[in-house]
């Protein structure tokens, strides 16, 4: 345990550019390198190779792409709207890429000027920060789609804008079972609390996955539809809508989206790793664990190879959660839209609301019990949450949330108020059915 | 309500999207580790034509390199698309050749009837299909070119089995 030394300001700011430029550099590599991944597994999930022509196991494929894109004609439709047509694909890289400001991706650095913290900006609100630039995200979406000046890219945009109202709520409200948990909105502290120390405030040793199973799995399918990859990406529906909000563009502005929305998928897979996967906690060892407190107190012992090894860490669970974002895209079909809205208005909302007051009165018990912050703490909330997770997949599994394109059970002599006795739906059933009636 | 819909009931674990979803991503993962690729690198490896493939045309020659041809003229006349350009002409032993012999093998639609009428089997099609050219002008391949080619000709039927049976 040590003081903290402070940075000057000097060297605040140097080293503050210096990690905005290598997080953003970094970013954008990963997200060139992640159109390649999604290609590669893709291919190997419909037994194909993928692209591996250029370069050893097709690694310059994305430089090729971006020279292509870049020269590529760029077109501009009549009934574009000119400033905003331009605009979009900037907002839809934007927030995407400053989201990444406040997410923490390796243990503190020590310099020859004091401790670097491995987080381009340490804000003590940087969970409203991530919630409200996450939200900004569909701004680009809409605003193509409207500015594009055709009815398809319209639809896109719109389904994209209404997609995101639905899920932003679950979004949010999935994660304050992680605050009350937390006690704290800073990222950084976030990681620490999932962590082992031997001395400081007391911590729960374990990943937020654990005791809040449930809520993790809620913020997964949120993110899901937040960064608009299948099985939630109506806005760009091929189907229906061609390519939905981006079927205007061409070239490097098409490739912007797409770089956009594989930055998204890179946060959001970040942002996973530091609520519910330990950060650049690095499992089994507690050698790393190293928390800095807010009054300068620096608990475990810094040093670069710790920061390369936990930075390793980092990449290695965000990297995870990429393939399984990319695993799910390439296996379920995308939902309809009234599937969508059910499920983001008819049971995320009410099933994260219920599991919010559930996890809040679990906590009030342990804490009546006298139990404190730790392991045992943790795991009373797991078992809880094991049986949680056992009372959703059984509601998930009657086959109530989402269902097939088939009338609720009724026959032709069957009235609406048999419908509403037949199914454990019956409410929304009969109310659809009242709607036919009339 | 429309009295004549048919509602199929079905039982929950068919209807269920949680076991659906779960099945799927099995199948997938199974397929993602899965080995046995069946991409084919085509320019490294490449089909195993068949004996009988009809595709590039080539013109038999003798030995001291003349063309076979003797401008008999059924060639393009069986034609069915008319591919076949034949000026016939007779040297000074009065033997009939082709002054010009070209065949336009965009057009050609490859059924194999010049090969089957030739009577001194002279032009044949040839097992052989990488011709791809900067410019149309190249796709009408002339004499001198047909007889240059260096593929296997087309089998016309199969030599263990003359009567297709």
């Amino acid at each position: 345990m040590g003081e903290m030394q402070e940075l000057t300001t000097f060297w605040f700011v140097t080293i503050a550019a210096v990690k905005v430029v290598a997080v953003f550099t970094v970013l954008m590599v990963v997200v060139a390198y992640m159109t390649l991944a999604e290609r590669r597994v893709s291919a190997f999930i419909q037994d194909r190779l993928g692209p591996n022509r250029v370069g050893p196991f097709g690694l310059l494929q994305p430089i090729a792409d971006g020279i292509k894109n870049i020269i590529k004609e760029e077109t501009m439709p009549a009934q574009a709207i000119r400033p905003f047509f331009l605009l979009a694909p900037v907002l839809a890289i934007l927030p995407a890429t400053i989201l990444f400001a406040v997410i923490p991706f390796g243990s503190p650095l020590p310099t020859p000027w004091g401790l670097v913290e491995m987080i381009v900006a340490d804000v003590s609100i940087g969970f409203l920060y991530i919630l409200a630039i996450g939200s900004i995200g569909v701004y680009g979406v809409a605003m193509g789609g409207w500015a594009s000046g055709s009815k398809y890219s319209l639809l896109g945009g719109l389904r994209g804008s209404a997609q995101m109202i639905s899920y932003e709520v679950a979004l949010a409200l999935s994660l304050v079972p992680l605050i009350l948990l937390a006690g704290d909105v800073r990222a950084p502290e976030i990681v620490s609390m999932q962590q082992t120390f031997s001395a400081g405030p007391p911590t729960y040793a374990s990943w937020f996955l654990f005791p809040l199973l449930v809520g993790s799995f809620f913020f997964f399918i949120s993110g899901l539809a937040e960064t608009n990859r299948l099985p939630f990406d109506l806005p760009e529906a091929e189907a229906e809508l061609i390519t939905g909000y981006h079927t205007e563009y061409s070239a490097m502005k098409f490739s912007m989206f797409m770089i956009g929305e594989f930055a998204h998928v890179i946060t959001v897979a970040a942002l996973v790793t530091v609520f519910f996967l330990g950060g650049w906690d690095i499992p089994f060892w507690t050698g790393d664990n190293i928390r800095v407190l807010s009054d300068g107190t620096v608990i475990g012992e810094p040093t670069w190879w710790k920061t390369v090894l936990t930075l390793a860490a980092f990449s290695v669970k965000t990297g995870l959660v990429v393939v399984l974002f990319v695993w799910i895209r390439w296996t379920l079909p995308r939902f309809r839209y009234d599937q969508l809205m059910d499920l983001g208005w008819k049971f995320m909302l009410e099933a994260v609301t219920v599991y919010i007051l559930v996890i809040a009165l679990v906590i009030l018990a342990i804490e009546g019990l006298g139990i404190p912050r730790g392991g045992w703490y943790a795991f009373v909330l797991f078992v809880v949450n094991l049986g949680l997770a056992g009372v959703l997949l059984f509601a998930l599994d009657k086959g109530t949330v989402i269902r097939g394109a088939a009338r609720p059970a009724t026959g032709p002599d069957a009235g609406p108020a048999s419908a509403a006795s037949s199914t454990s739906v019956g409410a929304v059933d009969s109310a659809a059915t009242d709607d036919v009636e009339e | 309500m429309p009295g004549d819909v048919k509602v199929v009931e079905r039982p929950v674990g068919e209807g269920s999207y949680v076991r659906a979803a779960a099945k799927g991503m099995g199948v997938t993962l199974r397929h993602l580790l899965d080995p046995n690729k069946k991409t084919q690198q085509y320019p490294d490896e490449k089909w195993e034509l068949a004996p009988r493939v009809r595709g590039t045309h080539r013109m038999a020659v003798h030995e001291d390199g003349r063309a076979k041809c003797v401008a008999c003229g059924l060639c393009p006349t069986v034609c069915p698309v008319n591919c076949i350009k034949l000026v016939p002409a007779e040297d000074e032993n009065g033997e009939r050749y082709a002054a010009i012999y070209e065949i336009d093998e965009f057009r050609c639609i490859f059924c194999g009837y010049c090969q089957e009428v030739c009577p001194v089997e002279a032009i044949h099609l040839g097992v052989h299909y990488e011709n791809a050219e900067y410019s149309r002008e190249r796709w009408v391949y002339d004499l001198e070119r047909l007889c240059e080619q260096e593929h296997d000709v087309t089998a016309l039927w199969d030599p263990s089995d003359p009567a297709s049976q």
